[in-house]
């Protein structure tokens, strides 16, 4: 091949590539305003709930004195959980060099942000007092494994803000620049805002040279954050003395089932967008089975966890936590239980072991039995704990020893579901939803292999031709020019 | 302070026994002389200069009276100070200690209990279990107060020091800075923390919502606030007994301070800390978590009183009121 031609061909590509990205944020479609009304009247009555709670207290909600912490807490580790996909796929793929993680890393990114936000968000939700919030400035004690959490989570979500944003920097220069050319609602806005967050990015190479440079940082310094910030969620049950709580893996526990449940969802956020904003082209197949190999070994990982956290008690029967693993293996939530071990250790396995199971469709499926699934593993994980407690439940009023969540707090975390979506769908159709920069750079790097492929290629037949004719010209070879 | 209560509550109960001091009364001298029950008085007493305004007034025993303003008289003296409150009563070392073989589960040290904190009914800070450690064991009664733990789980994960433990040995809640998290609840191994879930109820708050707060009295309750059992440190700065322990008509609780190795009970009789403990055979509950409560338990051999009744906790347990435990190999 010619090297002029395929120096076209890449920019053709690029052009179409860039093209692609952009356009979802030219629409507003129907689609697109009914989606978003929806999820407006979602919030609208989470947010009137949650008034309604901020007013009569929490005993609007199902929760009471034994089970103190329901699904508000669940719902804070689940979406917390959620929030080391970015990392996972981001970080750990970055620093592995994994190339295909070239689209999917901004949506991962995008995840880690909002489920971090809406994560952060569900124990303030569950405070009776949240208008003293500022005591915890005020009077804060390192002692508390509650400080812990606000401390690295804090600092997570600072991370993962920058960790969003630096590799946006380059994308929001190309919207800057192609804004100008398209015609668009909102222009001034758009053009304000792009114009603001390239911070004059102009591509140079001191400029690129520095972003990768503060990647590679960050990518060192985000993966230990993310692996605290699960440790010590899991520090708030893990430092009592309950039944069910008072295990010391609990930390590599719920990490793993972090890592598990957000790749899971990366999985359902790239599907999802692949089909939305048609980039069929750049998301393949292949991608799919790639990151489902990647879910399957955490699938396992979290098998083996779980083992250690059930297998253990469950070979002693110490009393207290016997009373709570028999609840839980044959009493009142042994169907959750065990549909939810099934659900997400059993069957992802056997689906996932095979590469028609990592087919898109398939592979769509498990990732939603997981999500859900990792869900209701949470609550099991909170509620049943604070139904077992050392003493006995004895004489209190029907509603203090059993528990369901009821309308108000299902209304507030659907809320906050809804919160989740609107501000991807808002971000979407603000910004591209593939790092641009980086698939670009994919591009450039295949193209290069290619070329290095043809060349050895080349070199051989000229070889070959050499061996036959000694006298015919030498082939000069070809550099590889990066950019 | 039982017996004074029950002389404040025929003070408002009976007007006529009083109409002679009510005319003799200067509204000024009352308000003067008294240290009085709290702002939301003392706001109806400038609000209504006439001296036979009426006023509804809840007695230690929850009922509600109707009584004129200056038949009123001082019941509780004012609290003392945050800090103070945080500190404790100096050179003192709070321990309680239940004799189960004289508890019959009549449950009046918790009604006492409710009485003196306006608490409702469902929200027992000090419990009476009936328990049943496994089948070949005797089944008995089990009032639980809290542990005032000397190594509390509860006061370590609190993330604004709103409960702490106190030099005197007590662990209180202060509810004017608890932010409601409940991580306290969670980490208490005795389930021995109460949330306010809702607002206080309305007659509780026209009688007692507007006393001055201080952490040691508990009251007035805040919504979205923890509470649980004090060991009465007010009663305990006017040289009294908690309210349980006057309460208990069996004489089961002893309460006193371990610095003077010396233990009461309501009837008054005193007996040698130690020696009591260590005759007795004492233990503590759960003793293996390592608490360290500072509650103590003598072992219930020779009962003085029937058996438990264990239909009770059957019809219980299908009402789905009562989720038992098998409880052997809990107390070691
Ligand atoms: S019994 Fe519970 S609330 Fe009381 S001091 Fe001990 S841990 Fe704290
Ligand atoms: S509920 Fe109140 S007392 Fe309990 S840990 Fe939270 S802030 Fe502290």
């Amino acid at each position: 091949m010619n090297l002029e031609n395929e120096k076209i061909d890449i920019k053709n590509e690029i052009e179409i590539l860039r093209e692609d990205c952009l356009r979802p944020t030219r629409t507003f479609s129907r689609n697109t305003q009914i989606w978003i009304g929806s999820l407006l009247v979602i919030i609208g009555w989470g947010l009137y709930c949650y008034i309604h709670q901020l007013r009569q207290g929490l005993g609007v909600t199902a929760m009471r004195n034994y089970v103190s912490w329901g699904l508000y807490i669940s719902t804070f580790v689940f979406f917390i959980g959620i929030s080391h996909s970015g990392t996972l796929v981001s970080a750990i793929l970055r620093i592995t060099k994994q190339e295909w993680r070239r689209p999917i890393t901004r949506s991962a990114e995008l995840l880690t942000f909002v489920s971090l936000c809406f994560g952060g968000i569900q124990p303030i939700i569950d405070l009776g007092r949240p208008d003293r919030i500022f005591n915890l400035v005020l009077f804060g004690r390192l002692q508390s494994p509650l400080i812990w959490d606000i401390i690295s989570i804090c600092t997570y979500f600072c991370g993962s803000t920058v960790f969003l944003f630096l590799p946006m920097i380059p994308d929001m220069a190309l919207c800057r620049d192609k804004l100008v050319v398209c015609d668009t609602r909102y222009k001034k806005f758009k053009k304000w805002l792009y114009t603001f967050m390239a911070i004059g990015w102009k591509g140079t190479k001191s400029q690129w040279h520095r972003l990768e440079k503060t990647m590679t940082i960050m990518t060192i310094i985000i993966i230990p954050v993310a692996v605290s910030v699960h440790t010590v969620v899991s520090y708030i049950f893990a430092m009592t003395l309950r039944p069910g709580w008072d295990s010391t893996v609990f930390g590599p526990y719920f990490v793993v089932g972090a890592l598990y449940s957000g790749s899971a969802c990366v999985i359902l956020g790239m599907a999802a967008f692949r089909k939305l904003y048609h980039l069929e082209k750049y998301i393949t197949p292949r991608h799919f089975d790639l990151i489902g190999r990647v879910v399957l070994a955490l699938t396992l990982i979290y098998a083996y966890m779980n083992l250690n956290e059930y297998w253990i008690p469950a070979y002693k029967m110490a009393t207290a936590e016997g009373h709570l693993l028999n609840d839980l293996f044959s009493g009142s939530y042994s169907t959750a239980f065990w549909t939810c071990q099934f659900g997400t250790v059993l069957l992802p396995i056997l689906i996932m072991s095979f590469p028609k199971g990592r087919k898109i469709t398939p592979l769509v499926i498990t990732c939603i039995i997981i999500a859900a699934g990792a869900w209701v593993k949470r609550y099991l994980i909170v509620v049943p704990t604070l139904l077992h407690p050392f003493m006995p439940i004895q004489e209190v009023p029907g509603t203090w020893s059993t528990y369901f969540p009821n309308y108000v707090e299902f209304s507030v975390t659907a809320a906050c579901l809804a919160g989740i979506f609107l501000v991807i769908t808002l971000f979407s159709k603000l910004f591209p939803m593939m790092a641009v920069w980086e698939v670009e750079e994919g591009i450039q790097i295949e193209h290069d292999k290619q070329a290095v492929i043809e060349l050895r290629e080349q070199r051989e037949v000229a070889e070959a031709k050499q061996m036959k004719e000694p006298k015919a010209k030498l082939i000069t070879p070809i550099t590889n020019t990066n950019n | 302070m039982a017996e004074e209560n029950n002389k404040n509550e025929n003070n408002a109960g009976t007007p006529s026994e009083n109409a002679g001091r009510r005319n003799f009364l200067k509204y000024g001298a009352l308000t003067a002389g008294l240290t009085l029950v709290g702002g939301s008085l003392l706001k109806v007493f400038a609000d209504n200069k006439e001296q036979g305004e009426k006023m509804k007034v809840l007695s230690s025993d929850g009922k509600v009276y109707e009584a004129t303003c200056n038949q009123l008289q001082e019941f509780r003296p004012a609290p003392v100070s945050n800090a103070e409150a945080r500190k404790g009563i100096p050179n003192k070392k709070f321990v309680m200690v239940f004799d189960l073989s004289k508890c019959d589960g009549c449950k009046k040290c918790t009604e006492a209990c409710q009485k003196m904190h306006y608490t409702e009914s469902d929200r027992e800070w000090i419990k009476v279990f009936t328990m049943h450690d496994a089948k070949a064991e005797a089944p008995y009664y089990l009032p639980k107060p809290c542990f005032h733990c000397d190594n509390p789980t509860c006061t370590k994960v609190c993330p604004v020091n709103a409960t702490f433990k106190r030099e005197d040995g007590i662990v209180l809640v202060d509810n004017e800075r608890c932010i409601g998290c409940r991580m306290c609840m969670a980490a208490c191994p005795y389930s021995t923390r109460f949330f306010n879930w809702s607002h206080p109820n309305s007659d509780q708050t026209a009688a007692i919502g507007n006393l001055p707060y201080s952490p040691e009295q508990s009251v007035p309750r805040r919504m979205g606030t923890v509470e649980k059992c004090d060991f009465c440190p007010d009663m305990l700065r006017q040289g009294k007994m908690p309210a349980c322990v006057t309460g208990c008509p069996m004489d089961v609780i002893y309460f006193g301070d371990q610095n003077e190795d010396a233990v009461t009970n309501a009837s008054g009789v005193t007996v040698k800390l130690s020696q009591f403990l260590e005759q007795n055979a004492a233990y503590r509950q759960l003793e293996e978590l390592g608490t360290e409560p500072r509650v103590y338990y003598l072992p219930p051999k020779n009962r003085k009183y029937p058996a438990p009744d264990l239909k009770n906790i059957e019809k219980e347990k299908k009402e789905k009121k009562h989720i038992d435990m098998d409880m052997s190999s809990m107390q070691m």
